[in-house]
């Protein structure tokens, strides 16, 4: 079991504790393939989903997950709740604890806020995007995809391309993958790549072609339109041109390198339809996988409190 | 009413005062002060509680104690009008006498803001009737803290301003800063900048580096104080203006002021304590207290503004003290206001810089009373004989443990809940009264 109440970031983890998930994980996901596809484990508790940002497939996802281990879910969205009448972040996670939730899974707009509810809140506080600081269940489902495929993370050379800056995606991977001993480089504009970030460790590449090579890995990242317009780059246009990855340049990584995308894609700008749907392809994988990652992460934190 | 105040040490750097002796005061005006050595007929021996020979004199035994001139901080928001559920000017002036301050200056960012000869009178008339210590009100440079026209700088002055400034935000128009800096030659007042280049600092929230990478959180490089400081500097030297600049963060900046000094341009300069002695470091984990702009920065920045208070570059220490209610700190990051409840810390942090052999007790009281008195040609932060009796007795070996509950500043935000500090005002004399605690 977890030896924490919550879930906040993959920072605070162990290297123990990343491995103690990915392989409850492989022992969920051989429940998701069998015909009856739920288990009584988490029976009685209540999860709820409070996303103060849009998203579709990180909520289904938890929302399954908890399903699937028996637990009561309920969604908890911005534009239905007493946060449009100016009720405070404090009083509503306060509130829907009061209505029994054990777990609160929380997507908010700033960094630090699912840390400050786990110090306010007995529930278990699992962060599933905070900010541009963490997405930890989305960086565990994407460990757990590259073992799955390549039997390893250790040593292998990941490519992470796009906006760096912005991506809580690619702050949790980062924190992850090297954590497990991947060597991790990041591909795209100096814009979008902190430069202080090379003071752990990991290489910059503004170059996609010289940044791709002999990688096994390839992470390609969204592109938020709101970038566009703001100095980050011209157009999508230009970064497309100069960081969207298509097959000619798939092809200067290894010739077995897998592809990853966290979605939503935007197909032509970042990534190509050829490459997004290819072989090398492991987009969907990810969302599989991303189920019984986030159903070992709950029974996991369950763990600590009984 | 006759109050002596017998066998303290006296720092008074006005009159090169360093030495045990005694002060008497009388009608609220110092009467006499008078070193052990001099010689001359002895002080009237008092009886305490104005029985005995000498009624209505107090003796105060301030032996193996530090009698100091009453501090003047040239930075306070008191944030009335307008904002009386973070601080009001009785509270805060009471947070002032309880941490040494007898005369403070209050930022004009109130609703309405301070940009009118009838928002200064209030502020002045409030003081008078419930004010602990003196308050001067230091007026907005522009109309609405908007930065578009200048205010009403010489009517603000005849109701009792002393200084300009649109503190927490910057006059962003270069044209209109040049023209403030022009038109206060006038009437020979500082213009008080908040330097911080707004366009580059948007959305920023804590210092730019490697930690707010890793929070997360939106930085604010040290170049956005830096190019307002040099802009500022630039603008003192076209316009023979008086600038000072609020609340330094950053090496960059004590650099640029020390070149600018060296050229003669008339330029001052104030940082507060949280900026010598706690790095952004006090941010981990979300700490919204430790939320403050400008943001806490780097060891190096602090190294550095250490330096320039020991070489004179740095002339204030001021708090900047920025209460506010604890729901408005208690949200997210990104939304909590800046600001940081300093008035009752602010000696005890600074007294650090003497403990740490960086600035003589005599050059802190400079910085603390004489010097902002100075800038702002007002008749405080003296014990010259005639001066209004604000004084503060300061134990030096006395320790308390910050705990914000027991602030009497309504703002109980300050990010050094728990720390134990050395040295802490027991004594103040303000108005004429004695706080003691």
């Amino acid at each position: 079991m977890l030896n924490r109440k919550d879930l906040l970031g993959i920072k605070e983890l162990s290297v123990e504790e990343i491995n103690l998930i990915l392989d409850t994980a492989a022992g969920f996901k051989d429940v998701l393939g069998r015909d009856i596809k739920k288990v009584p484990t988490l029976r009685g508790r209540t999860a709820v989903n409070l996303f103060f940002e849009p998203s579709t497939r990180t909520r289904t996802s938890f929302e399954l997950a908890a399903k699937r281990l028996s637990t009561d879910v309920i969604n908890f969205s911005v534009p239905t709740s007493s946060v449009v009448k100016g009720e405070s972040l404090i009083d509503t996670a306060l509130t829907v604890q009061a209505l029994g939730a054990d777990f609160i899974i929380i997507r908010h707009s700033s960094s630090g806020v699912p840390h400050l509810l786990a110090k306010k809140l007995m529930a278990s506080v699992i962060n599933a995007g905070d900010g541009t600081n963490e997405h930890p269940t989305q960086a565990l489902l994407d460990a757990f995809t590259i073992r799955e495929k390549k039997g390893k993370i250790k040593g292998l050379k990941i490519a992470i391309v796009g906006d760096i800056t912005h991506s809580r995606v690619a702050k949790s991977n980062i924190y992850c993958l090297k954590k497990l001993g991947a060597k991790v480089r990041l591909i795209g504009p100096p814009t979008l790549i902190p430069n202080e970030i090379k003071g752990m460790g990991i290489d910059i590449f503004h170059d996609m072609e010289a940044g791709l090579k002999d990688v096994d890995v390839l992470m390609t990242l969204r592109i938020q339109m709101e970038r566009q317009g703001k100095g980050f780059f011209p157009s999508t246009e230009e970064y497309s041109r100069n960081w969207g990855l298509t097959s000619e340049r798939l092809s200067l990584a290894k010739d077995d390198a897998v592809v990853m995308h966290p979605g939503p894609m935007n197909r032509g700008i970042e990534i190509t339809s050829e490459v997004a749907d290819g072989p090398n392809s492991l987009i969907l994988d990810q969302v599989t996988n991303g189920l019984a990652v986030r159903m070992a992460v709950m029974y996991l934190l369950e763990g600590v409190k009984r | 009413m006759r109050i002596l105040i017998k066998n303290g040490h006296i720092i008074d750097p006005s009159q090169g005062v360093d030495g045990v002796g005694d002060v008497l005061i009388q009608n609220g005006k110092i009467k006499e002060i008078k070193r052990k050595k001099s010689g001359g007929p002895p002080f009237p021996k008092g009886e305490g509680k104005g029985r005995g020979k000498n009624p209505g004199l107090r003796t105060i035994d301030a032996s193996g104690l530090y009698v100091l001139p009453g501090l003047v901080d040239m930075h306070v928001h008191l944030r009335e009008p307008g904002f009386e559920y973070k601080e009001t000017i009785k509270t805060g002036t009471m947070a002032a006498v309880k941490g040494g301050f007898t005369t403070v200056c209050c930022m004009p960012n109130t609703y309405p803001v301070n940009d009118n000869a009838s928002v200064t009178e209030f502020i002045i008339r409030k003081a008078a009737q419930e004010g602990f210590c003196t308050v001067f009100p230091i007026g907005a440079v522009t109309k609405g803290q908007k930065g578009e026209e200048l205010a009403e700088i010489g009517t603000m002055i005849n109701e009792g301003c002393i200084a300009f400034s649109d503190d927490g935000q910057p006059v962003m128009n270069s044209l209109i800063m040049r023209r403030a800096l022009e038109y206060s030659k006038t009437f020979d007042v500082p213009i008080i900048s908040h330097c911080e280049d707004l366009t580059l600092s948007e959305g920023g929230v804590m210092n730019e580096g490697l930690l707010s990478v890793t929070l997360g959180l939106t930085g604010i490089p040290a170049e956005v104080e830096t190019i307002m400081v040099y802009r500022d500097i630039s603008l003192t030297a076209l316009t023979g203006g008086r600038l000072h600049i609020a609340h330094v963060s950053t090496e960059g900046s004590v650099n640029l002021i020390r070149d600018a000094k060296k050229k003669g341009i008339n330029v001052t300069a104030e940082t507060c304590p949280h900026y010598f002695s706690i790095t952004e470091d006090a941010v981990k984990g979300y700490n919204s207290n430790a939320k403050v702009n400008p943001p806490l920065r780097t060891v190096r920045d602090i190294e550095a503004i250490k330096e320039g208070l020991r070489d004179g570059t740095i002339d204030v220490i001021s708090t900047d003290h920025a209460p506010h209610h604890v729901d408005e700190k208690l949200r997210e990051f990104d939304m909590a206001p800046f600001g940081i409840s300093g008035l009752e810390t602010a000696l005890s942090l600074s007294l650090k810089l003497v403990q740490q052999g960086i600035l003589s007790l005599n050059h802190l009281v400079k910085k603390m009373a004489l010097n902002p008195a100075g800038i702002l040609q007002i008749d405080k932060g003296t014990l010259k004989v005639g001066a209004d009796a604000d004084m503060v007795i300061v134990d030096q070996n006395k320790e308390f443990k910050v705990e914000a509950e027991r602030f009497v500043s309504k703002g109980k935000n300050t990010p050094f809940e728990g720390w134990v500090l050395r040295g802490m005002p027991t004594l103040t004399i303000s108005k004429g009264r004695v706080y003691e605690w």
